[in-house]
């Protein structure tokens, strides 16, 4: 007899989701394990609404959509351990976890679901030159110090990245007294959503410089100026096309990546593209009984898309601990998805043909006006969907219908065109 | 003359464009059209911020306004906020400010805090 039929790493959206799925499905020993003092994860810090459009048909904001969770579990038996950190998955699967009132110990677990999450890229990751005062920050970690620790972060401010939470902070600065000098994007195309670009730059008449980025911070002690070029399409900062900005503090939007130490260190097989655990339809990774859900998959842009995940991959722990047969894989082979011209990666890499109909989420390598997305198996075209519009920063989602789904026999080919 | 905008009631980010008549295109849904007559006649924002709470675990307590107030508005619907402090348990929904600068909307708190 196992500690639990089911561990949840990360108590975050994803996790919460899982842990709902898991619970709804028929499992009734599940620990989540939450390395902070709450649950909830990001979305305690994301004040702004927009949240669960999708999910709940209404608009919420972050501590709002996280608490309608934390609700739900509450009706549960679901147990939680909150100031505990994972430091090992292993086989078996097992959890071996660190916490004040724990202590040391390895659990054991018929199933595993992994929903650490995403961490933000830091300037080490995009290595900008120029001295190394205070006053540079990651858009998060300026979110958290000012929506929850309750600190200001500066008064003039220069974003790098487009991403949601620069655009985000963008916004909440500015309402907090801040001056909002740009936004400073290296791509020709946002990374955030357009709503956001819309609400949270227009509407305070914040400029987004496209194809620009940071090539100079200049500051002893503090930030006191920030030097934004042109850049080629190649991404090389063009010379001659320097803009000083003046200002005491620089934000990094700069992308996220999913956190997977204890991914990799389990041994579980990892996307290059993605980043994240490779996947079949059912969230399960490349580890028996150990499932992944949410941005430590791969980064999305709605919760409501994460939630989603989360349930189907504890509904899927849940089949697997309930099914029986531990070792019996699903009936017929699996086949792999590919990412044609136009689109970046998949997830699932992998689906089972007789799993019933196939949500598969990617996102395009570029913007497209109307345009046309193909599904191809062995380079035959077995199904296509148009689109008005598409750009990288807004995943996209396909759904193949059971019945093609069950037809697909070689490698299956996602790819994206101009109409 | 023709406004050109990004819809901002659904992550989806429809592009409306309204003509002198009202009439709206672009929209993937009727909720785009009211979105696009407000937007051009009176626009209006749910505005988010945070106030500071006493005898809870956390310094700042989470707030927005029940509803969207006028965008003019938003600046100094924060400001407001400035000289609120909230005292442990406060429950999501309580109401911080009512009736904020007039609109007959409440600013509300969207996070429970339990006394610690």
């Amino acid at each position: 007899m196992k500690d639990y039929e089911l561990i949840v790493v990360g108590g975050g959206p994803a996790g919460l989701a899982a842990a709902a799925g898991a619970w709804e499905a028929g499992l009734r020993k599940i620990l989540i394990v939450e390395r902070d003092v709450e649950l909830g994860g990001i979305l305690n810090q994301c004040i702004h609404n927009g949240f669960g459009l999708h999910y709940f048909k209404e608009e919420l904001t972050g501590p709002e959509y996280a608490g309608r969770f934390i609700k739900r579990l509450a009706g549960t038996d679901i147990e939680v351990l909150s100031d505990t950190m994972v430091l090992d998955v292993t086989e078996g699967p097992a959890v071996l976890v660190s916490g004040r009132e724990c202590g040391c110990r390895l659990i054991q677990a018929d199933s595993v679901v992994l929903a650490m999450g995403c961490r933000e890229r830091t300037r080490g990751a995009i290595s900008i030159p120029g001295s190394r005062p205070a006053g540079i920050f990651t858009a998060g970690t300026a979110q958290r110090y000012i929506n929850i620790e309750g600190y200001m972060v500066g008064s003039r401010v220069v974003i790098l990245g487009s991403g949601d939470i620069g655009l985000i902070m963008a916004r909440r600065l500015t309402l907090e007294g801040a001056k909002v000098l740009a936004c400073v994007e290296v791509m020709p195309h946002p990374g955030g959503l357009s709503r956001n670009i819309a609400q949270c730059l227009n509407d305070f008449n914040i400029p987004l410089y496209l194809s620009h980025t940071v090539t100079d911070i200049i500051g002893k002690d503090r930030v006191e100026k920030v030097i934004v070029s042109q850049v080629d399409e190649r991404r090389r900062p063009i010379p001659g096309t320097e803009m000083e900005f003046e200002c005491d503090t620089l934000l990094l939007s700069v992308g996220l990546i999913p956190e997977n130490e204890l991914s990799r260190r389990a041994g579980i097989e990892i996307d290059p593209r993605t980043n994240g655990p490779v996947v079949y339809g059912s969230m399960e990774t490349s580890m028996p009984g150990v499932f992944a859900c949410g941005n430590v998959v791969h980064v999305h842009d709605l919760v409501d898309n994460v939630s989603d995940e989360g349930e189907r991959a504890g509904r899927s722990a849940a089949e697997y601990v309930l099914g029986g047969d531990k070792d019996a894989a699903p009936d017929g082979k699996a086949v792999s998805l590919k990412n044609g011209e136009g689109v970046t990666y998949t997830v699932p890499q992998h689906i089972y043909p007789s799993a019933g109909a196939a949500d598969v989420y990617f996102r395009v390598a570029h913007t497209f006006d109307k345009s046309v997305i193909r599904v191809l198996d062995d380079g035959e075209e077995v199904l296509s969907f148009r689109r008005a519009r598409m750009a990288p920063g807004e995943m996209e989602k396909i759904t193949i219908p059971a019945d093609k789904a069950a037809a697909l026999k070689g490698t299956v080919t996602v790819l994206a065109q101009e109409a | 003359m023709a406004h050109e905008f990004i819809c901002t009631v659904c992550p989806r980010g429809c592009h409306l464009r309204v003509d002198d008549d009202m009439n709206v295109t672009g929209n993937s849904c009727p909720r785009g059209v009211k979105y696009a007559i407000a937007e051009v006649t009176a626009p209006t924002r749910v505005v988010t911020s945070t106030v500071r709470i006493n005898g809870a675990a956390l310094r700042r307590c989470p707030v927005r306004t029940a509803a969207p107030i006028p965008k003019g508005l938003m600046g100094e619907a924060v400001k407001a906020l400035s000289d609120v402090t909230l005292t442990a348990p406060v429950e999501t929904g309580d109401v911080v400010i009512a009736d904020v600068l007039g609109t007959g909307v409440d600013f509300i708190a969207t996070k429970t805090f339990a006394k610690v």
